[in-house]
């Protein structure tokens, strides 16, 4: 190995140490900061007190996880069928003049804040979702919204897995006589479904960690949630509502529903990258 | 290769400078004399921020060698920040609670909270009892209090907010008691509910409610005891749910700080706080001058 | 791979094929303009609501009146700043993340697979916390006060993930003739990996940072706590400044009576990531590279 070869070694990897350990950092900071409360408390309390009082000492996370998981796991379902059809629509569908307009348009999604996704939501969404009764603002809402809001991360993502599919197999498959929904479905997906999985994985974890639009959409009670229809609050807008405005002990408590976010996303991305195991080989 | 190389060295020296000299430039006070220098900074209540920039900006315009940095992030954070002392002055938008006694507040304006509903809402007053049982999920149908057969929706305040804490005190109810459809941060956010379905009823600032309904959103004011919702009426006291808007500080402020304090409470502001749609409080401080 | 998908050559089965085909361009085009749809409408609303008050005088003048009033030239000028803060720090940080995790290491490696599930788990950590620790950190730590430095530090951090996935999405896509090929003609790892494969991924390493930058521009809840607040025109990096998704914010949900100044500012965020995109487009053209990814795809 040549000298420039070796430094580059040693700097990218030392750069990507550096990129890892930003995680351990906050992690770190949120323990610090979770620490009194898990001390005072046990982590048991957080999920057998009545209800969530944080003022009357009553702390219970549980229907603000239902909520976050639903939430994120909804968003997931609208984000990713959605997501990839209109990479397929990029690349084998769309007429060449739509294609440069079309990819724009899914860049310009991605970069409308959250406050605005939420305030459509608000003024736009919510009054027709309050034709079904009640206030418009419950769990149906804010997916919808938040599934908008990670479409085009699955987009995109899959637009490059697509991309990097080797030409020559589709080629290939046309040679054979595949037509064009055999060849995207059993060629071309298959092919970029390493790139689509992290794609749709790096929208879940957006997805759990979007705060404002939710907090804007979603009704905010913490009670577990009995249908689309019923408002619910996630631990980012609890996190967002209360923050500011608590003392010492409730701030807290409101770190240790950060710790549990993070845990939570921990445990599935882990969960996820076990399963993949070997087969996720590059190519 | 090379340029990355230099770029990462340069970005990397650029980081350290900056972090040796941030603090420096914090700091400066108003020692000589007659012209004041320095900067301050404050942090707290979203609902005071926007008023306390506008005057930090006039004070900044009779005083060029101050800086006031103006910054959010609720009430709590303000209270939080002027304790161990990371700003100068807190804002809040509340009473100091008892276990706050070690700081001193410095009232600047005044703010009423009113009881909003839909515009389409036939409903014209409601009584004491009243609310507390639509907030307590006893009544749940307009057509109960005299309006139409429609259900309503029970729009709420997050814990700890300001408004909240003065809804309950003014209605004697505990938090947990309390059965809402929706809960709200931010008061623009509770008159957008509000307007967006026209079941609801919810409690936001006069002065934001006033402001909207100018810019015709479909809300309106219910009047609270008899007496209307207006600034006019939080000003002259008769309106009976209200609050302080208030600059908190430890017990010995910069002189600096000590200035603006007295600037904000001082008449030359009134024209700034009505504009932020909140009311001026008379001080005996005005009356000396 | 390709073998188990060969269709049988019997002809009654080409009906069926027939109306899979059609079927699946049906949904495809459906989905594709449902999106579309959406996204159209999205825009419209805040065009409508808003695009009336754009104009030259508000895109330079000083915010007035808690922003009711005036312009917003000065938060324009903060949000560039922090934007230009995140990409300095964050590209040179991301490329050489996705080298490592790409060209060098190779997928299955203790050491790849960890540095992988940190950056997915920082994906998903909530603005919020960002914005604390961005506080906590660079903020009272490192004494970089309530600044542009200390917002544009946390929005790195916190468009990691997503750069350096979509960086080594890039350079995976990248043909491995094109490394052979280096290969042969004597080019080191490093030379070929400058000369020959960076080049060949820039478009698609471009869209990962238009698609950063995006992220970066719609943040607010991460700067509130780090970059701040002051709608004033900071006069260097260590001021505080408010940027356009900041103040979109404390437009609509904390200004009574803002809420058109609100959808005005919204108007020109989106015309902002807009005139991006283009000068990306642009610079990839005038540097003789290929300007979107091309589409491996199209038969």
């Amino acid at each position: 190995m040549s000298r420039s070869d070796l430094t580059l070694k040693f700097v990218s990897r030392a750069m990507a140490i550096i990129s890892a350990a930003i995680v351990l950092l906050i992690l770190g900071f949120l323990v610090r900061e979770s620490e009194p409360a898990l001390r005072e408390l046990g982590l048991a309390r957080f999920f057998t007190d009545a209800s969530w009082h944080p003022l009357s000492g009553k702390f219970n996370f549980t229907p603000m996880i239902a909520a976050t998981l639903l939430t994120s796991l909804g968003a997931i379902m609208i984000a990713t069928p959605l997501g990839i059809a209109s990479a397929v629509f990029a690349h084998f569908y769309a007429p060449p003049l739509l294609v440069n307009w079309h990819r724009r348009l899914i860049e310009l999604l991605a970069g409308i804040p959250s406050v605005v996704f939420g305030l459509w939501g608000l003024v736009v969404l919510a009054p027709l979702v309050a034709r079904m009764g009640g206030s418009g603002q419950n769990l149906l809402t804010a997916t919808i919204v938040l599934g908008l809001m990670v479409l085009p991360t699955v987009a995109l993502l899959s637009d490059a897995a697509i991309a990097s599919v080797p030409r020559e197999w589709i080629q290939g498959a046309a040679a054979l006589g595949l037509q064009r929904w055999a060849i995207v479905v059993k060629v071309v997906l298959p092919g970029a479904r390493r790139g689509i999985g992290s794609g749709v994985m790096l929208a879940l974890t957006r997805a759990l960690g979007e705060t404002m639009a939710v907090l804007m959409l979603a009704g905010n009670i913490v009670e577990m949630p009995k249908s689309l229809l019923s408002p619910a609050r996630t631990l980012n807008a609890n996190i967002a509502l209360e923050l500011g405005y608590a003392s010492a002990s409730h701030r807290s408590v409101l770190f240790v529903s950060g710790l549990m976010l993070m845990l939570v996303v921990s445990v599935i991305v882990v969960g996820v990258s076990r399963r993949k195991g070997p087969s996720d080989a590059w190519r | 290769m090379k340029s990355i190389h230099a770029l990462l060295v340069v970005s990397t020296l650029a980081l350290s400078l900056t972090g040796c000299t941030g603090n420096s430039a914090k700091e400066g006070d108003s020692k000589d004399g007659g012209e004041l220098t320095g900067k301050l900074t404050l942090t707290g209540s979203s609902t005071v921020a926007p008023l306390a920039t506008e005057i930090a900006k006039r004070f900044e315009e009779l005083h060029p060698g101050v800086r006031i940095d103006v910054q959010t992030g609720g009430s709590g954070k303000g209270i939080a920040d002027a304790r161990m002392g990371v700003v100068d002055i807190g804002m809040a938008s509340r009473s100091l609670k008892p276990d706050e006694a070690d700081l001193t507040a410095h009232q600047i304006a005044a703010d009423g909270v009113g009881m909003i509903v839909h515009n389409s809402n036939m409903v014209k007053e409601l009584t004491r009892d009243q609310v507390i049982a639509i907030y307590t999920d006893k009544i749940n149908n307009w057509k109960e209090v005299g309006g139409e057969d429609r259900e309503i929706t029970v729009v709420h305040k997050a814990e700890g907010r300001a408004t909240l804490e003065v809804f309950l005190t003014h209605f004697g109810m505990e938090n947990p008691t309390i059965k809402a459809d929706v809960i709200v941060g931010d008061n623009e956010h509770g008159v957008k509910t509000v307007a967006g379905a026209e079941g609801s009823i919810g409690y936001v600032s006069i002065g934001t409610a006033e402001a909207d309904i100018g810019a015709g959103v479909p809300i309106r004011l219910l009047p609270l005891g008899g007496v209307e919702a207006t600034s006019a009426n939080v000003g002259s006291g008769e309106f009976p749910m209200s609050r302080p808007l208030n600059l908190v500080t430890k017990s010995a402020p910069s002189p600096l700080a000590t200035e603006f304090i007295r600037f904000c409470q001082s008449s030359h502001v009134h024209d700034l706080v009505r504009s932020q749609y909140f009311v001026p409080v008379a001080r005996e401080t005005d009356v000396a001058k | 791979m390709l073998g188990d998908n060969l269709p049988a050559p019997a002809t009654n089965k080409v009906q069926r094929h027939q109306s899979r085909e059609i079927l699946t361009a049906t949904a495809v085009w459906i989905s594709a303009g449902l999106v579309i749809a959406t996204l159209v409408w999205i825009l419209t609303d805040i065009a409508v609501r808003g695009l009336a008050q754009v104009s030259l005088t508000f895109l330079t003048e000083e915010v007035k009146d808690a922003g009711r009033a005036g312009g917003i030239g000065p938060i324009i000028l903060s949000t560039l700043l922090i934007v230009s803060v995140t990409l300095a720090v964050a590209i040179p940080l991301s490329l050489a993340t996705a080298i490592a995790l790409t060209e060098r290491i190779g997928q299955d490696t203790w050491f790849a697979r960890n540095v992988r599930r940190c950056l997915d788990v920082l994906a998903g950590v909530p603005s919020i916390v960002f914005g604390l620790f961005g506080n906590a950190f660079f903020a009272i730590t490192l004494g970089l006060g309530y600044s542009i430095l200390s917002g544009g530090l946390t929005l790195a951090c916190m468009v990691l993930p997503i750069l350096i996935r979509t960086s080594e999405q890039a350079i995976a896509a990248v043909p491995n003739e094109y490394r052979y090929a280096a290969a042969a003609l004597g080019l080191g790892r490093t030379a070929a990996l400058f000369r020959v494969i960076l080049p060949a991924a820039a478009p698609a390493l471009m869209a990962g940072v238009v698609l950063s930058i995006g992220r970066a521009l719609a943040e607010t809840a991460a700067l509130i706590f780090t970059s701040g607040y002051v709608a004033r025109a900071p006069e260097s990096l260590l001021d505080s400044g408010r940027s356009l998704s900041v103040h979109i914010y404390d437009m609509s949900m904390n200004v009574p009576g803002g809420g058109s100044r609100a959808y005005a500012t919204a108007c020109v965020l989106v015309g902002l990531l807009l005139a991006i995109n283009a000068t990306t487009e642009l610079l990839l053209r005038l540097a003789g590279l290929p300007t979107r990814t091309t589409s491996g795809g199209r038969t």
